[in-house]
């Protein structure tokens, strides 16, 4: 709590946890590119650099505020060396700028324009780092990498996996895996976490958009496509739209344009979790098995589980993710020869996720060895689609989606942020549905953007403990509670990014607080004027499983486990 | 990328440098200077298996270990001959000494170790010997004044005696 004086103006400071917050709340936007409010401080681009009254420079994020301070922060030397910063930064980068996928919204390219870098006087670093390419998820372009480490602190402070460090040293340091191997060769979960706060093109997304536009133009083709609840709240961030604001029909429209036959909601698909993990969690609690049920939606913590608590596997919901459910109900349904007329079916997710490249690739969610998703697009690469096409996106009408599965519940557009998922099963477990019950889940403690929520519920005069978990290493500190004993839960929901898939890794980056804010409060806000709350009260959903899913539940909407056939 | 499978016998013997520290994060360099001196190098097996041990990834001890220009992931020979570069010993002619070796050895800036892992060169920038300039180690031993004509006689010595070595041990 005090005063200082910031470019000769008297502010305010309470509990910043540095000079550099204190500025920025000024209304100062001093350049950072090694800065996250969530990471770790690490000092290392020396960008915000500021000057007080006695000439001394220090870095203001790595700096705490003091009373009294008279700061600086736009004077000619520190403009002159911000400057040279840039330019020492640019000249060991690989400045392929126009064809880079980065183009139009690099950080680094963004502040040499603000700090008008017009020439830069040092020699170009050849380059000389192979590009790799073998994540089905991320590439990792070291050419580009201009060593802030903001990936490695994602990667290590918040997800704890820390699959990528730096390695070497001077002019030979690189971030990489250990011993140069691959990302594939790692325990990299394929979050995508690293592409988000990656200021240049080093990391970014494996993009499969030629292959659908290939399909798209095929005429013997069936190109169908679902859309992922977290899409529809982060989609319009990349066509000027407000913050948050849920373009789902726009992007219907959107799609049917560009060539995809059907366009279906994941929501459909997150019913039919609801309802199959319920019944798990029911079951699991009747028959007094060990530990907490987790969900199984999220692939990123699938896998870190998998390969870091192995022991726990079996603790893993059986159910398939909403994409694996309803792209295996999607090919069993286009199997029928009266509606595939004779064409081959391409079967299109789009998904806030890179894990989700990922996760169609999985034996255990494949239906008789066949993989049932063909291509994943993130949100950020369908918004490259629509911008190629034309498509004045801001300006096309809404559209419906598809059916027969263009039906979803409220409950299955929450799954998108964290809390989501609980609060559905809590709405299918709860017998009635009136406004006041709607309420009382909605209070329970399951919403918010805490990376770690407890609540416990009634059920049938039993008490259920659950655990909303967000942010692998959040999930990382949980596990290791449940595991000396310290916690028990019945029901805990793991997503691996912060905030659950509305912060996903293929969604628009440049997200902060607010926009955070406003994508949860889109889905709430969807779910609001949504008919249907429950997703056990869906029509479709009822009527697939009295039709479609007739003694195909099993094969079609849980994980193979035990075996890599069928 | 990794070399073949370790014998048990280096777990064997990580276990035992290892207990003779706390199973902590900054252990982690006593530990692997003690197996680098034992065998010369650090085995990338071993790395990530003491990493496991005290509970950190195999990216961070990855990161600390090649951080260090004195941590080596390749075998070297049974003698490392460190031929010193910095400016008082590269100003009186350092340069043709280790030029001679690498002719000799058939070594180079690439490939440092002799195939039979009986020689290693490597270049370092400062021995803190600077009045002995140019100045050499071979393993814990400094040598003075080096010349080529020096070095081919402390070659030829190590040599005989490695000859010598292997003729008492068929006898």
């Amino acid at each position: 709590m005090g005063f200082m004086t910031i470019d000769g103006q008297r502010v305010e400071f309470t509990n910043e946890p540095n000079v550099l917050t204190v500025i920025r709340n000024a209304e100062i936007d001093i350049p950072t590119l090694c800065y996250h409010s969530e990471l770790s401080i690490y000092g290392a681009c020396r960008l915000c650099t500021v000057e007080d009254d006695r000439g001394k420079t220090f870095a203001s994020c790595a700096e705490p505020p003091r009373d009294g301070m008279v700061i600086y922060t736009n004077t000619p030397r520190l403009m002159r060396y911000r400057r040279t910063i840039l330019e020492l930064l640019l000249a060991a980068h690989d400045r392929d700028c126009t064809t880079c996928v980065k183009s139009g919204e690099c950080h680094l390219l963004e502040l040499a324009h603000r700090m008008g870098v017009d020439r830069i006087r040092f020699k170009n670093r050849e380059a000389k780092y192979p590009i790799d390419e073998s994540s089905p998820a991320i590439v990792r372009n070291p050419n580009k990498c201009i060593l802030c480490g903001d990936c490695v602190r994602m990667c290590d402070n918040v997800q704890s996996v820390n699959a990528i460090d730096f390695a070497y040293r001077g002019t030979s340091t690189l971030v990489t895996p250990a011993f140069n191997k691959t990302i594939a060769q790692t325990n990299c979960v394929n979050c995508g976490q690293c592409r988000v706060v990656c200021p240049t093109g080093a990391i970014s997304i494996k993009t499969n958009i030629d292959e659908v536009w290939d399909a798209l133009a095929d005429p013997n083709t069936i190109v169908v496509a679902q859309v992922a609840p977290a899409v529809r709240v982060a989609l319009g961030d990349k066509f000027g739209i407000p913050k948050g604001e849920n373009v789902m029909g726009k992007l219907v429209n959107a799609l049917h344009r560009l060539g995809f036959h059907e366009v279906y909601d994941t929501t459909y698909g997150a019913d039919l979790t609801v309802i199959e993990e319920a019944e798990e969690l029911l079951e699991r609690i009747s028959s007094g098995a060990k530990g907490p049920l987790f969900t199984s939606c999220c692939p990123a913590w699938v896998k870190f589980c998998e390969t870091r608590y192995p022991e726990l596997a079996d603790n893993i919901s059986t159910c398939r993710s909403p994409q694996q459910m309803f792209g295996a109900v999607i090919r069993e349904y286009y199997r029928n020869p009266e509606i595939n007329q004779g064409k081959k079916l391409v079967s299109v997710s789009i998904m806030p996720c890179t894990a989700k490249k990922e996760e169609i690739l999985r034996p255990e969610s494949m239906t008789n060895g066949r993989q049932d998703v063909d291509y994943v697009l993130t949100t950020t690469e369908v918004a490259s689609m629509i911008r190629k096409s034309g498509i004045r996106f801001e300006n096309i009408d809404g559209e419906s989606t598809d059916m027969p599965f263009g039906i979803g519940s409220g409950g299955g557009v929450i799954f998108g942020v964290t809390g989501g998922v609980t609060e559905a099963v809590l709405r299918r477990l709860q017998t009635g549905h009136s406004r006041v019950e709607m309420d009382r889940i909605r209070t329970s403690g399951v919403r918010g953007d805490d990376g770690l929520k407890e609540l416990t519920f009634d059920y049938m005069g039993k008490e259920i403990r659950a655990a909303v978990v967000n942010g692998l290493g959040n999930a990382d500190k949980l596990i290791k509670r449940i595991q000396s004993g310290e916690v028990s839960y019945d029901f805990v929901e793991v997503m691996a990014c912060r905030r659950g898939c509305i912060m996903g890794g293929g969604q628009p980056v440049g997200a902060g607080p607010r926009t955070r804010k406003a994508r949860a409060k889109g889905l709430y806000d969807t779910d609001v004027n949504m008919q249907i709350k429950k997703s056990n009260e869906n029509p479709m959903v009822l009527a697939l499983y009295e039709g479609l899913l007739k003694g195909k539940t099993h094969q079609l909407l849980h994980r193979n486990l035990g075996s890599t056939e069928n | 990328m990794k070399p073949t499978m370790l014998d048990q016998s280096y777990y064997e013997t990580a276990n035992e440098i290892i207990s003779r520290y706390p199973l902590e994060e900054k252990s982690l360099i006593p530990i692997i200077q003690d197996i680098q001196a034992t065998y010369r190098y650090l085995p990338p097996d071993l790395l990530d298996y003491v990493a496991k041990k005290i509970g950190i990834t195999e990216t961070k001890a990855y990161s600390v270990a090649s951080f260090y220009e004195n941590f080596s992931f390749e075998q070297k020979g049974k003698y490392v001959l460190k031929i010193c570069d910095g400016t008082a010993c590269h100003v009186r002619k350092s340069t043709p000494v280790l030029q001679y070796l690498r002719q000799e050895l058939g070594l180079s800036e690439t490939k440092q170790t002799t195939d039979d892992l009986m020689f290693t060169v490597e270049v370092v920038s400062c021995l803190g010997a600077c009045g002995l300039a140019p100045a050499m180690m071979v393993n814990e031993q400094v040598h003075p004044k080096m010349t080529p004509e020096k070095a081919a006689e402390l070659l030829k010595e190590l040599r005989a005696k490695e000859e010598e070595g292997r003729n008492d041990d068929q006898n």
